[in-house]
């Protein structure tokens, strides 16, 4: 497909452990909600994503692209999402979204920029740099991973553009196809699709800023936020928003869809702090995945998860606690 | 009501349970078993709160009383699961501090709600017994009301939890949401009649 794209040479199939250990979970779930049906239950994963990539290893040091903390299994990073347009429980994006068509993709840059216009899918992994990063992930509901992302940063992309004087906030937009996003043909969702996040210019051109297209090494499983997703470390992980079709640079704060759902519970900046408490979760404490049930992994979450000297100056003078 | 159907009923309910224990102590339930095990016994509680609900309309519509034989049973495993996924919580969510488990109830109130609908099952649990039952005679039929209430407050619970997709919420609130409208309406109905 590209140079940044290499096929391998025997069926991803034959040489994909990871593979069977994705059905094997999923048989294994099903069969926790039906004991009674489970052994009916057939697996009906395909595997996606998966291709290997060229990339370089991100620097260690004081950028944050690096932590040396143990990192979450591919099997379960690829087998716990939240990815509402599939469904609500977490197994539903692993099983339902391998039928989502991510090759042709286009991504679309427009608004406040000087030359607007359209990213292929080959002009995305070809057209870049990558590299390896490895992120903590905080999720609002209170788990997180350690995920090694590949990637390139947001500013690069959006430089590409050229955004203008104007332009102070970045919008994003993930895919709506209903024909292929079962959780978005349902009745009983509040949500008001296409889902929507946003970052102000400052943080969108902060190098920690991500646009990842892949994990472990390959591209992105569906589930993950195939084929291009955005992924801001030290924001909660609703933010990270997936398999995006559209970014728009805008003068005022775009709205967001959580925000939209509800706004006493989501802030437009959801930055990662163990001082600003959810409703519906605490946010001091997190298990950190793999959990146990003997030992739940339960770990203090940090302010910005960790990347306090990396972006609290983005943040300076505001109270934190109103602009959560 | 049959000895042999008793213990297969008996048997039924324990296998969700037997199933995710097994799991759980063999590290198979995926990479997060506190929300499996929360979810999965949340969802078992509800179904068999349904079902011990149902034993009078059955009975009533069909003339069918074996439900209402094995309704003890059914309200005694809704209890079950009901404590194993207030003990999930306090393991998996709160590490088992006092601080965090009184702090989670006070500030999330669809948790506070979840613990009523747990609390007002606990004086049904411990007068279930038929000694209890004799003792309390009359008053024994009016405490056990108190499962409407567990119903009411199961289904908010349920509700309120929903982050945003409503669905199941809305299924399990229907359903138990008649089968208290079909109480109310008897209850009228025998007022009616005792006239």
């Amino acid at each position: 497909m590209s140079a940044g794209l290499i096929v391998p040479p025997i069926p991803s199939s034959e040489i994909t452990p990871e593979s069977i250990y994705l059905k094997r979970r999923q048989f294994l779930s099903a069969a926790a909600v039906w004991p009674l049906a489970a052994a009916g239950v057939s697996a009906a994963a395909t595997e996606t994503g998966g291709k290997l990539l060229q990339y370089q290893h991100a620097q260690v040091g004081d950028g944050g692209f690096h932590t040396a903390e143990s990192k979450t299994p591919l099997e379960d990073v690829s087998a716990y999402c939240n990815f509402y347009e599939f469904g609500t429980d977490k197994t539903d994006p692993t099983k339902h979204s391998y039928n989502m068509t991510t090759d042709p993709w286009s991504l679309t840059v427009k608004g406040e920029v000087g030359k607007p216009g359209k990213l292929h899918l080959e002009d995305i992994l070809q057209g870049f740099q990558l590299e390896e990063r490895i992120y903590r992930l905080r999720c609002v509901e209170a788990w997180s991973m350690v995920v090694p992302w590949v990637g390139f940063s947001l500013a690069e992309l959006l430089k590409r553009f050229e955004p203008t004087s104007d332009a102070r906030y970045v919008a994003f937009e993930t895919l709506y196809r209903p024909k292929e996003m079962r959780g978005t043909r349902s009745y009983t969702s509040t949500i008001d699709w296409p889902y929507r996040e946003g970052l102000r210019l400052d943080e969108a051109m902060h190098p920690l800023s991500l646009m990842a297209v892949g994990l472990y090494g390959k591209t992105l499983p569906n589930q993950n936020g195939a084929p291009i997703r955005l992924v801001v470390p030290w924001k909660y992980g609703f933010k990270s928003i997936k398999s995006i079709v559209g970014i728009r640079l805008t003068r005022s704060q775009p709205k967001t869809s959580w925000q939209g759902l509800a706004p006493h519970e989501y802030g437009f900046y959801a930055n990662v702090n163990p001082e600003v408490d959810h409703p519906r979760w605490s946010q001091k404490s997190e298990r950190r995945l793999p959990s146990g049930f003997f030992d739940p992994n339960r770990i203090p979450t940090q302010k910005f998860n960790g990347y306090s000297a990396q972006v609290a100056q983005l943040y300076q003078g505001m109270d934190l606690s109103k602009l959560y | 009501m049959k000895p042999w159907l008793r213990a297969v009923v008996f048997i039924t309910a324990l296998i969700p349970f037997l199933v995710l224990f097994i799991q759980a102590i063999g590290d198979r339930l995926g990479p997060d078993p506190g929300e499996v095990i929360m979810h999965v016994t949340g969802e078992w509680a509800i179904r068999l709160l349904v079902l011990t609900l149902l034993a009078s309309p059955v009975k009533a519509w069909f003339g069918w009383s074996g439900l209402l034989l094995l309704r003890r049973m059914l309200g005694l495993y809704t209890f079950f699961y009901g404590c194993i996924h207030l003990l999930t919580f306090a393991h998996f969510y709160t590490g088992w501090e006092a601080v965090a488990v009184i702090s989670e109830l006070v500030e999330r109130p669809y948790i506070a709600v979840g613990f009523a609908a747990w609390l007002a099952m606990l004086p049904l649990a411990i007068t279930s017994t038929k000694a209890m039952q004799r003792r309390l005679k009359r008053r024994w039929l009016v405490l056990h009301r108190l499962v409407y209430g567990t119903a009411a407050l199961a289904c908010l619970h349920l509700l309120w939890q929903a982050r945003s997709d409503i669905g199941d919420a809305l299924i399990y609130s229907v359903v138990l949401g008649s089968l208290l409208l079909w109480r109310v309406h008897r209850a009228r109905k025998r007022a009616v009649v005792s006239c």
